[in-house]
């Protein structure tokens, strides 16, 4: 198949590990900030082809693992307001919240479709008029445009029963926490594809600037990912850190800027919470209030009874800081498997837990 | 017949039932032991039988390749020559639901009609409900199905030994690609089809190379990731495979990626994966070759002593990775 073979080719994915077998002898910790490169570098088993002395870390980068388990709570209980149909991405289905599941709300009567697309929701809205349909915005900068252009398109259309709930996550200003936080070091990072494709390589030029951290963007097919990693050594080894793209048939310096100008037309800079790291200012994107009509948060009364309640002794916060790994959690592959999930990360399909459930062996 | 719907009447029993059972199921599927209609089909039949029962709730009911009248008797002949027996008898009820178009009812049984003439299984014995609108979904199909197997046949999933061979029958994916085009929400064109078939002639032509085959099944839901996982955990075995080898078609590959899936978890209706003896692999792949169904027979691995219970692959790079089994639902009402 044209545009993947190519990169899936064995050959050419030899010469790159001897490039970066004979260039790496510094010691290298990298961590790849995105859950698709998790996956990916787990699927075809990348760590086995580098040499010891390069580490790999995976990051925060699943946006629904690094909901936050009382944002979940909330579209769990609009979901359960009468009456309302919840349009999601099949991924947030099966997440564990504090008490319930979509997937349970689901089995109990709540309207929940799965779509492919924002423009599905805005397709059952039309078929329904007579329904409040609210679209689940989880995801970071990949997904923002398509929902800011939904809105676009239901105020065009005059949809009065369209609904956003936004609980989208900026990728830098976390990973800037992260870098300052000091609990890991890191020599590179694998900067993620599809957020770059939309903010551009030069939104992370600050982690060579200001961290000395070697950077680059990569795409999510193995050699992408080998070719980022021999830029990245390079880097190291010449002591010259940069933001590289390893992804250039996607990602341009400057990013989409049409895709930036939807955002940025729709919704407006505000914080955001992340498990396992906190509330951080100027990390989430809300609505905007001339388009409060679609704003499922202003148009709905969602109340949460309970407080919050965290899963006892899942590590899920402490993988995504990048601190631990699946195989510190002593619940993982034991009281944590995708049937019976204790927390985030073993059921989204960007998980770490779930890569390294399913294709590393994790299992009990 | 245009435009003549399914009422709630032809399930009451009365001359509306009547007729619809001799007219639109009987006629068609005429044979010696169902044309006498009585309340049991009653024949003879002695040996070692196989006996096993499924239903069908496919979605829809037409989709490219098939629909669920041949998926209903290829799914139940599959798992009769998925332990070598022979398909002699089939069952078949149907539950329709009122409002059913006359003339779709009457093409899903010209296709049962054709399957089981191919597979060599005669339809003795049946039922027909009608349920309300909205109780179904126009029409489940569940059928029953008996088989013989010939004499030194022994086929289990529990059979397969260290240093066995692993052969699929051709490509993964095309049945649930197939439907998943179909889907609302969904539809794009591909050009595949269903590969909904009945494998029995192809099974026969495989025993008649040695009847030493120690598993057969069909990867149908859960896709070949999933049966190997059951057959390696049923053997007590590790099962080693080559992702180079697997054969995906093309079109499935694409429609794999768009959707983000992952072909080895797609569901087949009409393939299989036996586990054999090293050395009978190569005459049976040729068997398997020479018959319509296992034109693209392929060996793609080989069972181990080691991690029993796993299944792990070679990647393309040369790494290997374990191949889990399904979690959750891929994709609902496949079959």
């Amino acid at each position: 198949m044209k545009f993947v073979d190519e990169f899936r080719n064995s050959q050419s994915g030899k010469k790159l590990i001897d490039r970066i077998v004979q260039r790496s002898k510094k010691p290298a910790r990298l961590m790849e900030f995105c859950g698709g490169h998790t996956v990916a570098i787990f699927k075809y088993g990348i760590r086995q082809l580098l040499p010891p002395n390069i580490e790999m870390l995976s990051g925060p980068g699943c946006p629904v693992c690094v909901t936050a388990t009382e944002d979940l709570d909330r579209v769990i209980a609009l979901s359960r307001l009468p009456g309302i149909t919840t349009a999601t991405f099949g991924d947030l289905l099966k997440i564990p919240s504090s008490r319930s599941s979509l997937q349970e709300a689901r089995a109990e009567g709540s309207d929940i479709r799965v779509v492919y697309s924002t423009l599905d929701a805005l397709d059952i809205a039309r078929k329904n008029p007579d329904r409040p349909v609210v679209f689940v915005g989880i995801g970071f900068e990949t997904t923002a445009p398509t929902i800011a252009a939904s809105i676009l398109q239901a105020e065009a259309e005059g949809l009065k029963n369209y609904y956003v709930i936004s609980l989208h996550k900026l990728t830098p200003p976390v990973t800037k926490v992260l870098l300052d936080s000091g609990e890991i070091r890191l020599d590179g990072i694998v900067c993620p594809g599809h957020v770059s494709t939309i903010i551009g390589s030069q939104a992370w030029d600050f982690i060579p600037q200001n961290y000395s951290i070697a950077c680059a963007v990569s795409g999510f097919e193995p050699l992408d990912i080998l070719y980022c990693v021999s830029l990245l050594v390079e880097q190291i080894e010449s002591s010259q850190p940069k933001v590289e793209i390893a992804y250039p048939r996607a990602v341009r310096p400057e990013g989409n800027r049409q895709a930036l100008k939807l955002m940025e037309q729709v919704f407006e800079v505000c914080p955001a919470n992340w498990r396992g790291i906190g509330t951080l200012p100027g990390s989430g994107l809300r609505i905007r209030n001339e388009f409060a009509a679609f704003d499922a948060e202003r148009a709905f009364d969602i109340r949460v009874e309970e407080p919050p309640k965290e899963p006892a002794g899942c590590l899920c916060g402490a993988i995504l800081r990048g601190v631990a790994t699946p195989l510190d959690c002593k619940l993982f592959g034991a009281a944590c498997t995708p049937e019976q999930p204790v927390g985030p990360c073993m059921v989204s399909s960007e998980g770490t837990c779930a890569a390294y459930y399913h294709f590393g062996g994790g299992h009990g | 017949m245009a435009n003549k719907r399914i009422l709630l009447a032809h399930g009451s029993g009365g001359r509306l039932s009547h007729d619809l059972v001799k007219k639109s199921l009987a006629r068609p599927l005429s044979n010696q032991i169902l044309d006498k209609l009585d309340d049991a089909a009653v024949f003879s039949l002695s040996g070692r039988l196989a006996f096993t029962t499924d239903s069908y709730v496919v979605s829809p009911i037409f989709f490219p390749g098939g629909d669920i009248g041949k998926l209903a008797v290829c799914g139940t002949v599959n798992d009769l020559a998925m332990s070598g027996a022979s398909p002699r008898y089939l069952s078949l009820s149907l539950i329709i639901e009122e409002g059913l178009p006359l003339d779709e009812l009457e093409r899903v049984v010209g296709s049962i009609q054709r399957a089981a003439s191919e597979a060599g299984i005669k339809v003795v014995a049946g039922d027909t409900k009608v349920v309300n609108q909205g109780n179904a979904d126009k029409l489940f199909i569940n059928t029953a199905g008996i088989g013989l197997i010939p004499p030194g046949v022994d086929i289990s999933g529990a059979n397969a030994v260290p240093g066995d061979k692993v052969i699929l029958s051709g490509g993964i994916g095309d049945h649930g690609m197939a439907i998943m085009s179909q889907r609302e929400g969904l539809r794009f064109k591909i050009p595949i089809e269903s590969d909904c078939a009945p494998l029995a002639s192809l099974v026969a032509d495989m025993l008649a190379v040695s009847k030493d085959i120690h598993c057969l099944r069909d990867p149908t839901r859960g896709g070949l990731a999933t049966t190997l996982n059951e057959l390696a955990a049923q053997s007590g075995v590790g099962i080693n495979i080559d992702e180079e080898r697997i054969p995906v078609h093309e079109a499935v590959r694409a429609a794999c990626e768009l959707l983000g899936l992952d072909p080895l978890y797609v569901a087949n209706e009409g393939k299989l994966v036996a586990i054999v003896p090293p050395e009978y692999a190569g005459q049976i792949l040729k068997a398997m070759k020479q018959n319509g169904y296992g034109r693209g027979a392929v060996l793609i691995g080989e069972v181990v002593a080691q991690h029993p219970g796993r299944v792990t692959m070679k990647t393309l790079l040369g790494t290997t990775r374990i191949v889990d089994m399904l979690t959750g639902e891929l994709l609902p009402r496949i079959c």
